[in-house]
């Protein structure tokens, strides 16, 4: 049900994303089969450090073009504005990782890339839906729609997106971070509470 | 830790280390009795559980190949994984979310109470009230219950408030933080709830119950416990007698292994157990061990489930704090005006955001299902957890085809709803729809029903035989030296989370056993 970019694809992708203005593109591709590029945009939460940054992520089995058409896809699937490419370009690596090794998924990938069609990505949204319908019992879109929900709500970039703060042990629990903060409704009787646990 | 030898005939070897099996280990090695504890899974500890709820998925899940068919929900919204509990020592009891209410004296006596009803196979309880109650009495003790015994509950957390100001609105009375099984204050040794919101990834903590950390460690300080990880029961043996004598099992490295036993408890957890009993098949028992009467792996009940989120326009960030801590608990009752029979609870969830819309969402894609997750910080959610009638074809069956590791059949759990079942899933989400309107939600969404993660009933306790697989004590009406000790023996599932049922029933199947065993009667 579950699979989740590693942590060190995470740094990983960080540090591609803050270095990637000066990455050797040459060197990049050299190793692979194509690479997704993008810009941190503003409105986006990695603007905050990051805005303006270029980004290169290369692959191992897709093609520069085939990676845009499911990047056009995935945010099809899953369309959050304002979240960056970045995020998105998660999913895309994750399907360009499986595809590299299992020759199955690859096929797949494949044959719905063709079905698509390398246009795709440059029709306005309500288009890219009305195509996406025609396939959506397909093993292809259903491989897509897993991946994407499975991948993109995992990354770093979801969660300062969602506003989602992820695990609390390392940093005390939410217990006095704002676990009862809510104001805007009355607050619980004590015989339907309990009493906040002693500091100490 | 004891070290017991595999041709040791005085042993008892007990499958699964869960709620069920690792109390009862925990109580039989306090009488002084040799006890093998066989897991499947492997060891963790609050040091190495994960904090990314993928990988905390992956470490915690049985992932086994199972099946399922059945006109349920969860066949349709989750097809790979019909059931969710847990492959590791402590079994489920590591990522349940421990909320601990008890079984009404009524619900032990379902079938006089809600009378014959057609398609299901509704019996009583083999055990009054009065004699769970003792034991209930001991679990909320062992385990400090909140809201028993003087233990406080746990503070509100917004989840909470947006279900208490909500529910009140409605009318409920009966609204508070729960019976849980975490520590609203330190106790036993372990500290309190800091409020993670993590209870499913494992409590990094040790405030929430769990025999990985509290009854199997004290088993093991008895002298009188060996676990064995990593080691997965295939086939329980009985002599020409017809008394279970031994367990066949895999190794860490895939070896078989035979272990001698006086007596094998099975907690595998339901589906487990039913495979396990379905794969001890033999000449003198062609239909599985104890399964004369054919009711092995039959009635299963699984609680009738369902999530609703209500979204607001302000903040919730209902993901801060523990995940079942808060009750509506009026419709816990029996009645049939409703257009149905048994109850419901309404129980407070939150999901981490991987997980939301991977279990917590219908199917869907595009600009709606997107605009739910936008909304995130905004929502609040209810779980529904109500009594389903038991069928005799919802049940646990071997595929012929799908095999496990082992070359083992699988699984297949079948489920037909009753019509009793989706009169009371439409009633709650009404009810809990209503409860949102009345303080302006925005939006309400009804989430899938999410794969069941209460598996029970399947090797039940009843009076006569042919009603069941169990006599009173979850011993087999056939085979004296063969006990059940998980959810399984439920005779109903109620509408009470059960983990609490199956800690008080496996206290209370420990000193028969031990009585028995001093007694010589098996």
């Amino acid at each position: 049900m579950w699979e989740t970019p590693t942590v060190a694809d995470t740094y990983r992708i960080i540090r591609l994303c803050k270095d990637g203005a000066r990455m050797n593109r040459r060197k990049l591709l050299k190793a692979s089969a194509g690479v997704l590029t993008g810009v941190v945009v503003s409105g986006s939460p990695l603007a905050l450090w990051a805005k303006g940054r270029a980004w290169t992520m290369d692959l191992a089995a897709l093609s520069t073009a085939d990676a845009a058409t499911l990047m056009a896809m995935v945010r099809t699937i899953l369309p959050h504005d304002k979240l960056d490419d970045l995020a998105y370009a998660q999913v895309v690596k994750a399907v360009d990782q499986q595809a590299h090794g299992d020759s199955r998924f690859a096929a797949l990938i494949e044959g719905g890339l063709r079905q698509l069609g390398s246009d795709f990505g440059k029709n306005g949204e309500s288009q890219r839906v009305e195509i996406l319908k025609k396939i959506e019992s397909s093993e292809f879109f259903q491989a897509m729609r897993q991946k994407s929900v499975q991948i993109l709500y995992a990354t770093p970039f979801a969660y300062s997106y969602f506003g989602y703060e992820g695990e609390a042990f390392s940093k005390g629990g939410y217990l006095f971070r704002g676990f009862s903060d809510l104001h805007w409704l009355p607050e619980v009787p004590e015989e339907n509470s309990g009493p906040l646990p002693a500091k100490s | 830790m004891a070290n017991i030898a595999l041709n040791d005939s005085e042993a008892v070897v007990i499958i699964g280390s869960g709620a069920g099996g690792g109390t009862l280990a925990h109580e039989l090695t306090r009488h002084g009795i040799k006890v093998v504890l066989l897991e499947a899974g492997k060891r963790q500890s609050t040091q190495t559980f994960s904090q990314v709820p993928g990988e905390a998925f992956r470490q915690l899940t049985w992932l086994d190949a199972r099946t399922q068919s059945g006109d349920w929900g969860v066949k349709r919204d989750f097809p790979d994984l019909p059931v969710w509990h847990c492959k590791t020592v402590g079994g489920t009891t590591v990522h349940w979310t421990a909320a601990t209410p008890r079984l009404q004296p009524w619900e032990l006596q379902a079938k006089t109470i809600y009378g014959a009803i057609p398609g299901s196979s509704l019996i009583d309880w083999p055990l009054s009230y009065d004699e769970l109650e003792t034991y209930y009495q001991l679990a909320e003790r062992r385990m400090g219950v909140t809201r028993r015994n003087g233990i406080p509950g746990l503070p509100a957390s917004n989840n909470f408030k947006v279900m208490y100001a909500a529910a009140t609105k409605a009318g409920y009375k009966q609204v508070h933080t729960g019976h849980l099984a975490i520590n609203s204050r330190a106790f036993d040794g372990r500290g309190f709830c800091i409020q993670q919101g993590f209870c499913v990834q494992g409590c990094k903590m040790g405030a929430k119950w769990s025999t990985l950390y509290t009854e199997i460690p004290r088993a093991e300080a008895t002298g009188n416990l060996e676990l064995r990880t990593e080691s997965t029961a295939v086939r329980v043996e009985h002599n020409d007698a017809g008394r279970v004598n031994g367990i066949v099992y895999r190794d860490p490295q895939g070896r078989e292994q035979r272990q001698k036993a006086r007596i094998v408890c099975v907690a595998g957890n339901a589906i487990e157990t039913t495979r396990l009993l379905l794969l001890s098949e033999s000449s003198k028992f062609p239909n599985g061990l104890g399964n004369s009467s054919g009711q092995v792996g039959r009635n299963y009940c699984h609680h009738i489930t369902g999530l609703v989120w209500g979204i607001f326009d302000k903040p919730v960030y209902s993901w801060r704090g523990a995940t079942i801590a808060g009750v509506v608990e009026d419709e816990a009752r029996n009645d049939p005006s409703r257009g149905f029979v048994g109850g419901y609870r309404l129980e407070l969830i939150t999901l981490d955001l991987p997980t939301f819309p991977l279990v917590g969402l219908r199917y869907g894609w595009g600009r709606d299902f997107a605009s739910i997750i936008e909304d995130y910080r905004n929502l609040s959610g209810m779980f529904i957890n109500g009594e389903d009638l038991p069928r005799p074809d919802n049940r646990i069956t071997l595929n012929s085809v799908v095999k496990d590791a082992f070359g083992l059949p699988a699984a297949n759990v079948h489920v037909d709803e009753h019509a009793n079942d989706v009169a009371l899933r439409k009633h709650a989400q009404g009810q809990i729809t209503k409860i949102y309107q009345g303080i302006d939600a925005k939006r309400i969404v009804p989430g899938p029903v999410p794969p069941a993660t209460h598996n029970l009933c399947t090797a039940r306790m009843s009076a006569r035989l042919e009603d069941g697989v169990t006599n009173r004590w979850g011993q087999s009406h056939e085979i004296k030296n063969l006990f059940i000790s998980d959810g399984s023996a439920l005779t109903t599932a109620g509408c009470a989370n059960p983990t609490l049922t199956i800690v008080a029933l496996a206290l209370r199947q420990a000193e028969f056993i031990a009585g028995e065993l001093k007694a010589g009667h098996i």
